[in-house]
């Protein structure tokens, strides 16, 4: 399968869920286990491009697909707007649930480039964070949503010039 | 030396309140230190450990509530081919009853992460295995075999106080009473504080509300599962890696269950996935040091979500009678209040805080709190937000609520009227210095959210909420590394944001940038002994330290200036970053990178430190919060609809910081009011283990939570600080209710307030 754009072959039991060979054979532990049942969205991930709770994925079954973690999305030197947005917003407090939330909200602005309040909060039902009150988290996302449109803007017109 | 340091900070702390926000650094928003990181998936939690020929742990648990443990029978998993060692109870250390000091029972603690003879709770920790892998480890969990005498088990405190139910623990005689019990009882200790003589003047009220409430056992629901790695080398050394709320309280606890000396363990704190009061003990910690002294290797232990529910911390379950009684205008004459609280399997609900905070935020002059920790078979209570105070509010606040509609009275104005202030004595026997309850009212009334208009099926709640915050021990040191910046060590986890705040208060003092401070978490071995990230305590008492520590070396910087300068060290000051010579205008000043470089000609390397016991000053929070809801009288399904939380927060180090943990106690309220509670079915098994049944509030469950920070100084911390993390939690249960109720015109005295309660109201 492909991690983040990276080739990788692991070998792992049957009964291994993707999180489970992303932390314990990838030694890829951004992704996190809050609940194991996908009620959560700590372990949210993208597999081919569609948001997957990790824990409810076998490793077998992501045999030969692409899979997309926190780890992929920008890096300490260029932070993805999220990123920016989590940490000037104040998002997060433990931090457990915060790389869920960035894989998921991300999911979310690549599909729609400016989601209503009522939206945000619909399409992240499925992570939970018992600091925040999810306030803030919202806010970070509206954030991040304008600052994107506005990066695509400009490289619109810088292609138009 | 310290005198002079006293000096300064009393200086400093009169600025403070004098001057206002005059900070640099203070009321700031800056990036948290630790952010990067926790952003991008790099933060290192308690499972994230991996330890070269690391072995993987795993419990085999009780699916009884209640019964004696007859024969255990762990042949059939060590034949399983991949098992490295299992243990049971008597491989932990041998103690007797009285092994407690006045936090803990080790006796109690030891019987819990292990059971002795007889399990106590569905999921009770029986035997714990250690395997080459995780899924043989699961394997060899289940071929544990128990054999029982299955108990009739007692799941409730009525269940639990008649004569003729089972006795949990035959060790249990009632304390507190009059007439000391003969016999083991299920309830463990009665406690009551009085003030004046409540019964009689009761009698001579005007009106006296009368009521019983009750709520449901609740999980603090930390999205991180306890998890901790431990490696025990043949020299007797012990380390140990996990996520918890004290590094050093993981230490003591885990020395005592494996009888260890407390300096052969060393605790390397994990970052924490939350805790909110449930990792301020311990459940893995002495399974995983026992299994690696057993098997020469080291041994991780993670629970999943269902061993998160059924056996770590939630906290009481309780009812409530209030007795509350006013004359017309509405002044409070007396108030009387009896709680009874479910401890779990072992002694020890957090009822006498229940007691202490009930009517703390009031003027009473007759008060009388009686209350009784009572033995159920559910997991031993642990600590959650603020322990004991929401349920004490949640009832006392409805029945201010409830008084305020039979008097006609706005429920502020009444509040108003009754608030404590400066010079208040508590029911608890405390006289508040200056203390924000009045100011968060005032604050409240003048909101636009108090004035919003309602349409049918809505109702607005409000509630105020006490917690008395607490000090406590407190280590930091300041390191000057050679490029000038510095290094701020404590010893207390980062929960919330702690690094950030650390870091701020340690610019401040010193004159420099917030990114010229690096605040680390440090382990067991690299700072004194700090008390646990608790009872609102970090931002004040541990913040405390690091301004004493800031202080320390800015006495040692200007030492090393005058010595460079070969001036008498009294001509020295520091200013705005700076050392400067008062006298010597020809003297160029010098920064804390030029002192950097001169450290080794004058003396080598320079640090400062502070290892505190704060005693007094911890300022006690105050918070009001206003909740509008929306029934749906089809379905009794209650949206809220705006929230506003007010606390008096004494000084705001870091704002966005600040309002979190009032959102996030707010948002736990709610939850705690609406949905949550275990579920139990007759033989005792919890019913909902997982996220999809014990539902905490979701996004799409919540509005926005608007804030308010209300700034009292408090006196007793150099910048103003009091601690914010508990109070929030406090209002919202009778924020909530009242909000219901005045939405459905009729009075909801059990939470959690779920459609089916609510449509049996509105019928």
């Amino acid at each position: 399968m492909s991690v983040n754009g990276d080739p990788v072959e692991i070998l792992c039991e049957t009964q291994q869920t993707l999180l489970d060979c992303l932390r314990d054979e990838l030694y890829l532990t951004g992704t996190k286990e809050g609940c194991s049942t996908g009620d959560c969205g700590a372990c949210s991930v993208t597999l081919n491009g569609r948001l997957v709770c990790s824990c409810l994925v076998l490793g077998v079954e992501a045999n030969g697909c692409d899979i997309q973690t926190i780890e992929g999305i920008g890096s300490e030197e260029s932070l993805h707007p999220l990123q920016k947005t989590f940490l000037e917003e104040a998002a997060l407090q433990c931090g457990v649930c915060t790389p869920g939330f960035i894989v998921a909200a991300k999911a979310l602005l690549d599909e729609k480039t400016d989601p209503s309040e009522e939206e945000i909060r619909y399409w992240l039902a499925g992570n939970l964070c018992r600091c925040t009150g999810y306030d803030k988290i919202i806010k970070a996302v509206i954030k991040a949503a304008k600052i994107m449109r506005e990066e695509n803007e400009q490289r619109t017109n810088r292609r138009a010039r | 030396m310290s005198s002079v340091r006293t000096e300064e900070l009393d200086r400093l702390n009169q600025e403070t309140i004098e001057e206002g926000n005059r900070f640099k650094v203070i009321g700031t928003r800056p990036i948290r230190p630790d952010g990067i990181d926790k952003v991008t998936g790099k933060a290192n939690f308690g499972a994230d450990i991996v330890l070269n020929g690391m072995l993987y742990g795993a419990i085999h648990r009780s699916p009884h509530a209640h019964a004696l443990i007859k024969k255990i029978d762990i042949s059939k998993a060590l034949k399983l081919e991949g098992v490295k060692s299992i243990i049971t109870h008597s491989d932990l250390a041998s103690l007797k009853p009285t092994d407690k000091n006045s936090n803990v029972n080790f006796f109690d603690l030891a019987r819990n992460v292990l059971a002795k003879d007889k399990v106590l709770y569905d999921g009770h920790a029986i035997v714990a295995v250690a395997a080459i892998s995780q899924s043989i480890a699961n394997k060899a969990a289940e071929l544990i075999e128990v054999e029982y005498k299955v108990l009739k088990p007692v799941m409730d405190i009525k269940t639990a106080e008649k004569k003729s139910s089972p006795i949990i623990d035959k060790n249990i005689f009632t304390e507190g009473l009059s007439e000391p019990n003969k016999k083991p009882s299920n309830t463990a200790k009665k406690v009551e504080f009085l003030l004046g003589d409540p019964e009689k003047t009761l009698n001579e009220a005007d009106i006296v509300l009368d009521r019983k409430y009750s709520t449901q056992t609740v999980h603090q629901g930390y999205i991180e599962p306890h998890a901790c790695a431990a490696s025990y080398t043949k020299d007797n050394q012990a380390t140990i890696w996990c996520s918890s709320q004290g590094a050093f309280m993981v230490r003591a606890y885990t020395a005592k269950l494996c009888g260890l000396e407390t300096s052969k363990i060393k605790v390397i704190p994990a970052e924490i996935g939350g805790g909110f009061g449930g990792k301020t003990t311990i459940y893995l910690e002495p399974l995983a040091v026992k299994l690696s002294q057993k098997t020469g290797r080291p041994v991780k232990l993670v629970m999943n979500r269902t061993e998160v529910m059924r056996a770590t911390g939630p906290t009481s379950g309780g009812t409530a009678h209030v007795k509350l009684g006013t004359d017309k205008k509405g002044n409070f004459i007396a108030g009387l209040i009896e709680l009874k609280y479910e401890a779990g399997a072992f002694a020890g609900s957090p009822v006498g805080l229940g007691c202490m905070t009930a009517f703390a935020p009031y003027n009473l002059k007759h008060v009388k709190c009686t209350g009784w920790d009572i033995l159920v078979n559910r997991p031993k209570a642990a600590a959650y937000r603020a322990p004991g105070a929401p349920v004490a509010a949640f009832a006392v606040e409805s029945a201010i609520d409830e008084v305020a509609s039979i008097l006609q009275m706005d429920p502020i104005e009444l509040r108003l009227k009754n608030c404590a202030t400066e010079g208040t004595t508590a029911p608890y026997g405390v006289t508040f210095d200056k203390i924000g309850h009045k100011e968060c009212l005032e604050a409240g009334f003048k909101s636009s959210h108090y004035h919003k208009k309602l349409k049918p099926y809505q109702g607005r709640g409000i509630a105020s909420g006490f917690w008395f915050n607490i000090g406590g021990n407190s280590s930091a040191e300041i390191m000057i590394n050679e490029d000038g910046n510095v290094t701020v060590a404590t010893g207390n986890p980062d929960i919330g944001g702690s690094r950030a705040s650390m870091a701020m208060m340690a610019a401040e003092t010193l004159g420099i940038g917030m990114e010229n401070v690096k605040p680390i978490v440090a382990d067991t071995e690299s700072i004194p002994y700090s008390d646990l990230t608790g009872g609102s305590r970090v931002t004040f008492a541990t913040g405390k330290a690091v301004v004493e520590a800031a202080m320390d070396l800015i006495a040692e910087m200007c030492r090393r200036a005058a010595k460079f300068w070969k001036v008498d060290p009294k001509q020295v000051e520091w200013t705005n970053g700076n050392a400067i010579c008062i006298e010597r205008k020809d003297i160029e000043p010098m920064s804390m990178k030029q002192i950097a470089k001169i450290a080794f000609k004058t003396g080598g390397a320079i640090s400062g430190k502070a290892n505190i016991n704060v005693k007094k000053g911890a300022g006690p929070g105050f918070g009001v919060h206003i909740c509008d809801v929306e029934v749906d009288p089809e379905t009794g399904r209650v949206t809220v609809l705006r929230y506003t939380a007010i606390q008096d927060v004494g000084k705001a180090i870091h704002p966005s910081y600040v309002e979190g943990q009032l959102q996030g106690g707010a948002a736990q309220g709610i939850g705690w009011a609406l949905n949550e509670e275990y579920v139990y079915n007759k033989e005792g098994n919890l019913m909902n283990t997982g996220f999809l049944d014990y539902r905490i509030p979701v996004a799409s469950d919540l509005p926005m939570i608007e804030t308010i920070l209300v700034e009292v100084p408090n006196s007793g911390h150099p910048f103003g600080v009091r601690g914010v993390g508990e109070t929030p939690i406090v209002p919202p249960l009778a924020a909530v209710a009242n909000a219901v109720s005045n939405a459905i015109g009729k009075r909801m005295t059990n939470l959690p307030l779920n459609p089916i309660k609510i449509l049996s109201e509105i019928g």
